[in-house]
């Protein structure tokens, strides 16, 4: 008989052994997907591999796609550490997109042109996730609810606002105009997309976990999604400390907009983002909340990503791949963190 | 002696590197209350967790009417006849009396068998003295009432054995009356009981015979408790002499926590009613009641977590204008609240971060908004070894500590920053015998160095021991207050139970 036993203590390993652990059971559980395509599983998952990290070109674009994932993977584990359930990241990118667009456009010098869009970007993303704080400290609405509706809204205010005043008049296509050509984010590599926002997104990894792990506010997000009931007895102002995570959760959030706008499309279309604002929620979730850990967890899934299109070019299997992955990958990680309080307990019947 | 209902032989039981129960051994006879005496973690709760089906046993066998059996989870000890009532109870407080007892019952053809559970109930009532409405929501059922709700579900479901992990915890001293006469109406019946505590004049009182474990072994057994003195049992549960703290007369200075008649809106509970009290240095100052009684409203007041409607506060002489715990704690106020894991410290963060908690914004901890993980760890460190609090270090996690050492922890918390005068609550609760005598000692050493204590507790037993005088709090107000040399168990009991008028 197998039964669960608490555990009184989890040992330090465990923080990477799971994600591991989540990751090859997704891949398992996936292979079976891929032989039902009629493909094969070796030679399809080596095709993945290849195409995310096969030569220079490869890895660089993988970084690239990485890069918005990181700013929504660290903007949802800032916010569900404090017991924020920001599940709005995709709405926070998309203001962050528009508002940098639109300050992009703007003729000024390039480097202060790139700094406006980045820092209206933040505030676009903060002040939308302010709106599902401001309603749970204000009037207790659930900010799940509130922040994911809230996706929706930004999203076709977005349409009307490229189906309307930002419409290209000679094309026709709800496109917005490009931002100066001065803002266009430089690129590091000849011949790749490996762009400012990627080196960006990769330096904010750390500053986030020293925010979280070495100052007051960090520690009092900590206190505040551990015990609410502590920090109120401690004197932290639980309200506050919710209203700041979610400015600090948007701006991620908002600059994941800015870098896709600023080093990748240069304007703002519909489909700007394939859904890295809940892609986020997996990350954040597979790093176990831990802002060092969103980076390889984000480039796993851009790889996943970038992976399943050359895979389906070349075997068939449809490219919807990816998104399975990702979805058994968020549930494997839920069901692995059982292990984290609890064991396996195998013990013989009554003979 | 009769067949025992149950035995349990050589239980091993480890968790990690810890060996949480040593080959402990015990058996119940039919009409036997058996105490189970032990300081904390000496591993009373996993035997009874083993009995119940919660955790498995290493090594031992468990046999009931001499046949051994294997129980794997508590599905299977009720089906054996093993009901044991919880500290916190279990109970759906929407519901019935009625429908709480029928929960998990067959029924027949989908619906629950009403008329057969009160018939069952009112063969209950009669055999065992347990009365109880039916029909009363168990949200309008007072603490005891609760109780004897958990005992009547087990009998309800056909216990013979009953296990009562601290049982008094939570109830006046009325109420444990009550408690004892059923507990022995039941025993006379031919049940057995195992009632497990940490106040030995229960225990006298109630059990025919006791089995002492100390870190998981068994380190005696008590065939007459009611023979032994306190002291005797008590000694054999810690395994040394132990000296109880001596209150040499006050000698009180000047006021250092003042409250003139406040009110407060109604809190959890019960609010504030024009309550005037003043702890001067030097004093400790009990403050008794059944819980609800405005402990809550009181101990947030003076914490700054609740701002009065009317009223003032002083604390070593200026007024509290502002609310908050830093206010509060810059005037010279320690706290030590209620409980420990829900607000005191953080289950899941390191003992250092919890010994920081609440001055983590303030010097030594941080500066410019940066934490300073030196002085968080040495100051932890220093305390550590200074309260002599068992842990694996700083890092450790918080809830890895035992409620002992959780009570340390927080006491060197806040006995680090020099309190001028000190706020607790519940001292003592859940801790055995040396832990609390540690927590005596160091009370009184604070109160000989001129720091001002005001103790707010349901352990009359503790009042007595420790407060200069006892204020009696009922339905918000304080109803008595006077020198603990005329106060006695029976007539604050009376107070605390009825109030100024119907007690005199």
């Amino acid at each position: 008989m197998i039964r669960l036993e608490a555990r009184n203590a989890t040992p330090a390993w465990f923080n990477l052994a799971l994600p591991v652990a989540a990751v090859s059971v997704t891949l398992i559980l996936c292979s079976g997907l891929i032989a039902l395509a009629g493909a094969s599983i070796i030679e399809s998952y080596g095709i993945m591999a290849a195409a995310s990290f096969g030569d220079l070109y490869s890895i660089t674009e993988t970084l690239v796609r990485a890069a918005p994932m990181i700013f929504t993977g660290l903007a949802v584990a800032v916010a569900f550490r404090a017991k924020f359930w920001n599940i709005g990241a995709e709405g926070q990118l998309l203001a962050g997109a528009v508002a940098s667009c639109w300050v992009g456009g703007i003729e000024m010098p390039g480097a202060l042109g790139m700094l406006a869009m980045a820092i209206t970007g933040a505030v676009a993303g903060g002040l939308t996730a302010l709106v599902p704080a401001l309603l749970r400290v204000k009037l207790r609405v659930d900010d799940v609810v509130s922040s994911l509706l809230l996706n929706s809204v930004i999203f076709y205010a977005l349409m009307a606002l490229i189906e309307g005043p930002w419409k290209d008049s000679l094309s026709g296509y709800p496109i917005s105009p490009p931002i100066q050509d001065s803002a266009n984010f430089p690129v590091f590599i000849e011949g790749t997309r490996l762009h400012l926002g990627v080196l960006v997104a990769l330096l904010m990894a750390p500053i986030i976990w020293f925010m979280i792990a070495r100052t007051v506010l960090g520690f009092s997000i900590t206190v505040t999604g551990e015990n609410p009931e502590a920090a109120r007895y401690s004197g932290i102002s639980i309200d506050r400390v919710l209203i700041a995570t979610a400015l600090v959760s948007g701006g991620l959030a908002g600059l994941a907009g800015v870098s896709e706008v600023g080093g990748v499309h240069y304007q703002v279309m519909s489909e700007i983002s394939p859904g890295y604002g809940y892609s986020g929620i997996v990350i954040a979730m597979l790093a176990r909340l831990n802002p060092l850990g969103v980076v390889p967890a984000a480039i796993f899934l851009s790889a996943v990503m970038t992976g399943a299109d050359a895979m389906s070019r070349a075997t068939g299997v449809p490219a919807f791949l990816s998104d399975v992955i990702q979805g058994t990958a968020l549930l494997s990680m839920l069901a692995a963190l059982l292990f984290m309080n609890y064991r396996l307990r195998f013990q013989a019947r009554a003979a | 002696m009769s067949l025992p209902i149950i035995e349990m032989r050589g239980i091993s039981k480890r968790f990690g590197a810890v060996l949480a129960n040593d080959n402990v051994s015990l058996s119940v006879a039919p009409g036997e209350i058996l105490g189970l005496l032990g300081e904390n973690g000496a591993g009373k709760t996993t035997l009874m967790n083993v009995l119940f089906g919660v955790y498995a046993a290493d090594t031992g066998t468990i046999l009931i009417d001499a046949k051994p059996i294997r129980i794997h989870n508590s599905a299977d000890a009720l089906k054996l006849g093993i009901g044991m009532v919880h500290q916190h109870f279990h109970l759906a407080p929407r519901l019935s009396v009625i429908e709480n007892l029928l929960v998990g019952t067959p029924g027949i053809g989908g619906q629950l068998d009403f008329a057969g559970g009160r018939a069952k109930l009112a063969d209950i009532e009669r055999e065992f003295g347990l009365k109880l409405d039916p029909d009363r929501l168990v949200s309008s059922l007072g603490v005891g009432e609760q109780q004897r709700l958990e005992i009547i579900k087990a009998l309800f479901r056909g216990a013979r054995l009953l296990i009562l992990d601290e049982p008094t915890a939570v109830l006046a001293p009325p109420d444990v009356d009550g408690l004892f006469i059923a507990l022995r109406a039941i025993a006379a019946k031919g049940l057995g009981i195992i009632f497990i505590s940490h106040k030995l004049n229960e225990v006298r009182a109630l059990t025919t015979r006791c089995i002492v474990l100390r870190h998981g072994k068994p380190a005696g057994e008590v065939a007459k408790p009611a023979a032994a003195s306190a002291r005797e049992i008590a000694e054999l549960m810690c395994g040394h002499e132990i000296v109880t703290p001596a209150r040499p007369a006050a000698k009180p200075g000047r006021p250092v926590l003042e409250l003139d008649t406040v009110c407060t809106a109604n809190h959890p509970g019960m609010a504030l009613r024009n309550v005037s009290l003043t702890v001067r240095a030097g004093e400790i100052i009990g403050v008794a009641g059944v819980s609800g009684n405005g402990q809550k409203a009181l101990a947030d007041v003076i914490s700054g977590l609740l701002k009065p409607k009317s009223g003032t506060l002083k604390i070593t002489g200026e007024p509290v204008g502002e609310f908050s715990p830093r206010r509060v704690q810059a005037l010279g106020l320690g706290r030590i609240p209620e409980d420990r894991l829900a607000s005191g410290l953080v289950s899941n963060m390191s003992l250092a971060q919890s010994m920081a908690l609440p001055r983590v914004g303030q010097a030594p901890f941080s500066r410019h908004g940066l934490l300073r993980q030196n002085a968080i760890a040495e100051f932890a460190r220093n305390q550590i070894s200074e309260f002599d609090i068992k842990c694996q270090g700083p890092d450790a996690r918080t809830g890895t500590l035992s409620g002992g050492n959780l009570q340390k922890a927080l006491l060197a918390r806040e006995l680090a920053f020099n309190p001028k005068v000190l706020i607790v609550s519940q001292p003592t609760r859940g801790l055995d015998i040396g832990a609390a005598n540690f927590v005596y000692d160091k009370f009184l050493g604070l109160r000989a160095a001129g720091c001002g204590l005001l103790v707010i507790s349901e352990d009359l037993e503790e009042l007595l021991t420790l407060s200069d005088r006892i204020a009696v709090l009922y339905e918000g107000e304080i109803v008595s207050l006077a020198g603990s040399g005329d106060a006695t168990v029976a007539k604050l009991g009376l107070l605390m139970a009825r109030g100024r008028e119907r007690a005199a």
